[in-house]
């Protein structure tokens, strides 16, 4: 993307993997977590590495770094770095490539960063630990520029700052800075994004590409996301199960996807094109199989529609050329036999719901927490009480069949409305009428069992969402009995059963432990029970966020065919807009607190938009080449809810800011079209004629 | 996956052998297996002590006798041990005297767990004023000094089994209290709390079954740990002579009653002092095999 193929065919290959096989000993045995894996990086290449949860990406880059633990250990093949054998240098040796020749960039920056030291003192360590001749002076001198270069404002008062004192962007731009210090051939970045929230993560996509163009840095870029790959990466590699599974250049593999793995990746993938009626997502069936439990022959076998027991069910199936000029190979023994273009995968297009009456109407609801100032100095001005404005005067409603979505960035108080409606707060002020009932100041314990039961929770993390020590049978039944919808063991028993079958889980679950099921099951078990109580409205707080993108499609699919057989409404938390896009029918776009534009999906997703939700728009990465996006970066960083901004909240980081009317007045709500609302000073008229973010290129 | 949709459930698998599986695990850790083998042993002997003991351990023979020295004719056989200054047989005292410790060591422990996961979970569960007055009542005991706790406690209510016991609940229970609300404000914050209290749950069953059971990994093994320090503590208090009344064989009491002649007489204070460190030994052992086994995977 960055620089042309051919171009780069020809520089000297910095990484080299061949034939690479990687195990981990447990008490199971022996388990091999990279299977026969070999890939190149050329100087100056970015090369992506996607695949699911568990595929063996991290252990790539791990074991490139000799960083395997105690239990992993390399079986087979080589690792060289510049010619030479990674495996024959001693730790000395190690030591000084780690971190001078390769460097690693982690996901959680946070944790990258020592707490109890400055900005400074990380990042002057770098060449004065790898270059003898450095002076700390010097050190200082280029720590200084290299905060610049990551575009970091203010260096000087960032070197002086402790980890703490800066917002997680800022921090993993501070982590890049020092991985980049000692000039390293080869840059590994394992998830850098992935712990960010979307603005964020756009404007760190754009430094990566930068700097790679800049400094020429060779770059392996580990993701489960293929949008964010096809933004960064020159070359991308699929891995399944311990293998890769198709390689190529990034056009000719988005493009032609061979391989019948990566076919069923980009059919879960929800982008512009996609619709949750007319063309729903085509989840991969079946799931990844146990490192322990593969099958012989192809790994993807028993997922794939094109399995043939006499080609694929035997042995090792080797990589093979698919195009030499592009780089793409595939791991499939019948690539040349598919006829994509023929190819139709049979998705069931439903009639869209029609919403009926109204379920939850909030209604200028508020809430405040208070924040107690016990400084001697707040005491004497009488300002001790201050308030986080969490929700500001929300009002929208939702109705039945309805599935309305709630977006916006951490802090902006979604999931605040979530525990103000589940009855975990109650509200300061306004009104949230549920059923006909005002519950903004009923907390959960004042409920009736009815109410209580109609209202019911998907949480987002799927290893939190059970009680790990419980059978699946027993926290289902639970729910059952507590909401008085059956009181007979064997009925309730039944009924335990009868929703196992409703989320598609095989009826001996319920015998089973959590820890004994997969992401995306648990996730089902934590669906089935929030339906255990027929609710009218289900909240679904980042139910898909936590899961493998294969899965996704499936657990999304599962959530709208309960939605349609129960009438239900959906309130969806997310702040993931491609899944937004795809899922809602409403979408309310709030930041610090405060609803900035609400409307039909379409409305939302198309000009007129606020400034807020057409950045957020061109910050999510889609997985479609043939979109063409407009790149729109915000600048500076979050406000703090404990101080929001006078006037519009936005203002600090609009790119659209009018002038002093942003910073002094909050802005009026302006009503589109019927129920389409945006909180902007910018005349409509305007808005309006903003050219789209999205479009789709000409075929 | 929706292969088995139909049809009943199959047969629940039998929770004993669940169980002795989870056991079965310590063997991967050598430490846990010298650990479990020295409990074992303590056990088997504290159980079987009517037919392990040579003598009746109140019954006064001949008095200093060294290890391996024959019996009088009425009696017979040898005093493997030796005797002590009132002629009674250090093996037989021994052997009895794991029983006192087996069963007051565990029962201590145990009341303290019981009133230390009481403290714990509503001052990690209910926060707030619960949170400030039951720790600051922690901090109060904890910041006594142990030993002089013991003593008050012990010569105010005077030295019974009973009174043991309590003396330790009191003393560690705040201890105990630590632990449990700690692990408590990790737990409270998941999402399976939540939702069971968003369906309305009491704070009670929220406490007790979602919370408790799945503090139970690390609460074990401090356990394991606290057994032994609820042993020495019993060591102790016979020491000074606070434990349990004589003339019942008592480790800490026969190190206490013989000290003085361990100059020439050493074989009476050392044995006893043997037992103590080898069950505690045991126990911490066990402890640490159990935290390895549970940090692998």
């Amino acid at each position: 993307m960055v620089r042309d193929a051919a171009s780069l065919a020809n520089q000297p290959p910095v990484l080299e993997i061949n034939d690479l096989n990687i195990s981990y000993f447990t008490r199971a045995g022996e388990i091999p977590a990279v299977i026969d894996f070999s890939l190149t990086v050329r100087q100056g290449e970015a090369v992506g590495l996607v695949g699911e949860s568990g595929c063996g990406k991290s252990t790539v880059a791990n074991a490139i770094m000799r960083y395997l633990g105690n239990n992993g250990r390399i079986v087979g093949g080589t690792v060289k770095f510049k010619g030479r054998d990674m495996a024959e240098l001693s730790e000395e040796e190690l030591r000084q490539l780690r971190g001078s020749e390769i460097a690693m960039v982690y996901q959680e920056p946070m944790a990258a960063l020592n707490p109890s030291l400055t900005i400074a003192n990380q990042l002057i360590e770098v060449p004065l630990y790898h270059e003898t001749d450095c002076t700390p002076e010097e050190a200082y001198q280029r720590a200084i520029d290299m905060l610049a270069n990551v575009r970091l404002p203010d260096p000087e008062r960032v070197m002086g700052a402790y980890p703490h004192q800066i917002s997680g962007g800022q921090q993993q731009r501070v982590v890049i800075a020092m991985a980049l210090l000692s000039n390293p051939a080869l840059l590994l970045l394992d998830e850098p994004t992935t712990a960010l929230d979307v603005t964020v993560e756009a404007g760190i996509v754009e430094l990566i590409a930068e700097l790679s163009e800049k400094f020429g840095t060779s770059m392996l870029y580990i993701s489960h996301n293929l949008g964010l790959i096809l933004e960064t990466c020159n070359r991308v590699c699929v891995m399944y199960s311990g293998e890769a599974h198709e390689e190529g250049d990034i056009r000719a593999l988005f493009d032609r996807p061979r391989h019948p793995y990566t076919h069923g990746l980009f059919g879960c993938i929800a982008t512009p094109g996609t619709d949750k009626n007319a063309k729903p997502l085509t989840p991969i069936r079946g799931q990844l199989p146990l490192p322990h439990e593969r099958p012989d022959g192809c790994n993807f076998g028993p997922r794939c529609d094109f399995f043939d027991k006499e080609q694929c069910g035997h042995g090792l199936i080797h990589m093979r050329e698919v195009n030499p000029a592009d780089n793409h190979r595939v791991r499939c023994a019948r690539w040349d036999e598919i006829d994509w273009s023929t190819y139709e995968v049979k998705s069931d297009t439903r009639e869209p719901l029609v919403p009926g009456e109204v379920v939850l109407d909030s209604d200028e609801m508020q809430k405040y927490y208070p924040v107690y100032d016990r400084s001697i100095a707040a005491m004497i001005s009488g300002r001790s009480v201050r308030y986080v404005k969490a929700n500001e005067e929300l009002s929208f409603i939702a109705r039945k069949r309805q599935t309305v979505a709630i977006v916006g960035e951490s802090g902006c108080g979604k999931s605040t409305f979530a525990k103000v409606l589940m009855g975990l707060e109650t509200a300061t002020g306004g009104a949230l009428t549920f059923e006909g009932a005002d519950v903004s100041r009923q907390p959960v314990q004042k409920r009736s069992a009815r109410q209580l039961g109609s209202l019911q929770m998907v949480f987002q993390n799927p290893n939190d969402t059970l009680n790990p020590s419980m059978t699946i049978g027993r926290q289902i039944a639970r729910v059952i009995r507590k909401f008085r919808v059956e009181s007979n063991a064997d009925l309730v028993e039944e009924r335990v059963l009868r929703l196992l079958d409703l989320v598609k889980l095989p009826r001996d679950f319920a015998r089973r432990r959590p820890r004994q099921l997969s992401g995306g099951q648990k996730q089902r078990v934590g669906i089935a029970r929030a339906f255990a109580g027929n609710p009218a409205m289900v909240v679904a707080d980042e139910p898909v966020s936590a899961l493998d993108v294969s899965v996704q499609a499936a657990v999304t699919g599962l959530l709208m065919d309960i939605q349609r057989e129960y009438d239900t409404t959906l309130l969806f938390i997310s702040h993931d807009l491609g899944v937004v896009r795809y899922l809602a029918d409403r979408v309310v776009v709030m930041y610090l607190g405060q609803i900035m534009e609400q409307g039909q999906t379409e409305e939302v997703f198309a000009p007129p938009y606020h400034p807020y939700t057409e950045a957020l728009l061109s910050a999510v990465p889609i997985a479609d080449p043939n979109i063409e996006k407009k790149r729109i970066i915000l600048e500076g960083q979050l406000p703090s809810v404990l101080n929001p901004p006078q006037g519009c909240p936005f203002h600090t980081r609009c790119p659209r800011k009018l002038g002093n009317i942003c910073e002094q007045t909050p802005p009026p709500a302006v009503e589109d079209t019927e129920g389409h609302i945006i909180r902007c000073h910018i005349p409509l008229d305007e808005l309006r004629a903003v050219e789209p973010v999205i479009r789709t290129a000409a075929e | 996956m929706t292969e088995q949709t139909a049809g009943s459930i199959p047969r629940r698998p039998n929770k004993l052998i669940g169980m002795l599986k989870g056991v079965a695990l310590i063997r991967e850790s050598v430490v846990g297996m010298v650990g479990m083998g020295l409990i074992l042993f303590w056990v088997i002997v504290a159980i079987l002590a009517p037919i392990l003991a040579p003598y009746d351990p109140l019954v006064q023979m001949t008095p200093f006798a060294t290890p391996f020295t024959k019996a009088p004719e009425e009696f017979g056989g040898t005093f493997w041990l030796g005797t002590d200054h009132l002629g009674r047989d250090i093996l037989s005292r021994i052997i009895f005297g794991a029983q006192r410790v087996l069963i007051y060591a565990p029962l201590a422990t145990f009341c303290a767990y019981a009133v230390g996961i009481a403290m714990g979970l509503a001052a990690g569960y209910k926060r707030g004023w619960v949170d400030d007055v039951l720790s600051r009542i922690g901090d109060i005991i904890l910041s006594f000094p142990i030993l002089v706790l013991y003593v008050v406690i012990i010569t105010t209510f005077g030295a019974s089994g009973i009174n043991i016991i309590l003396a330790v609940t009191f003393a560690s229970g705040p201890g105990i209290m630590r632990i449990v609300r700690g692990l408590v404000l990790d737990l409270r914050n998941r999402d399976y709390v939540a939702a069971a209290q968003t369906r309305g749950e009491s704070a009670w069953y929220i406490m007790f079954a979602e919370i408790l059971p799945n503090a139970r990994g690390p609460l074990i093994v401090d356990a394991c740990l606290r057994l032994g320090y609820t042993t020495i503590t019993i060591g102790v208090l016979g020491f000074l002579g606070l434990g349990l009344p004589p003339p019942d064989p008592d480790w800490g009491g026969m190190i206490n009653e013989t000290r003085a002649m361990a100059t020439f007489a050493p074989h009476m204070t050392i044995f006893p002092c043997l037992a103590i460190s080898s069950l505690v030994l045991g126990l911490n052992l066990l402890a640490d095999g159990l935290r390895e086994v549970s940090l692998k995977d």
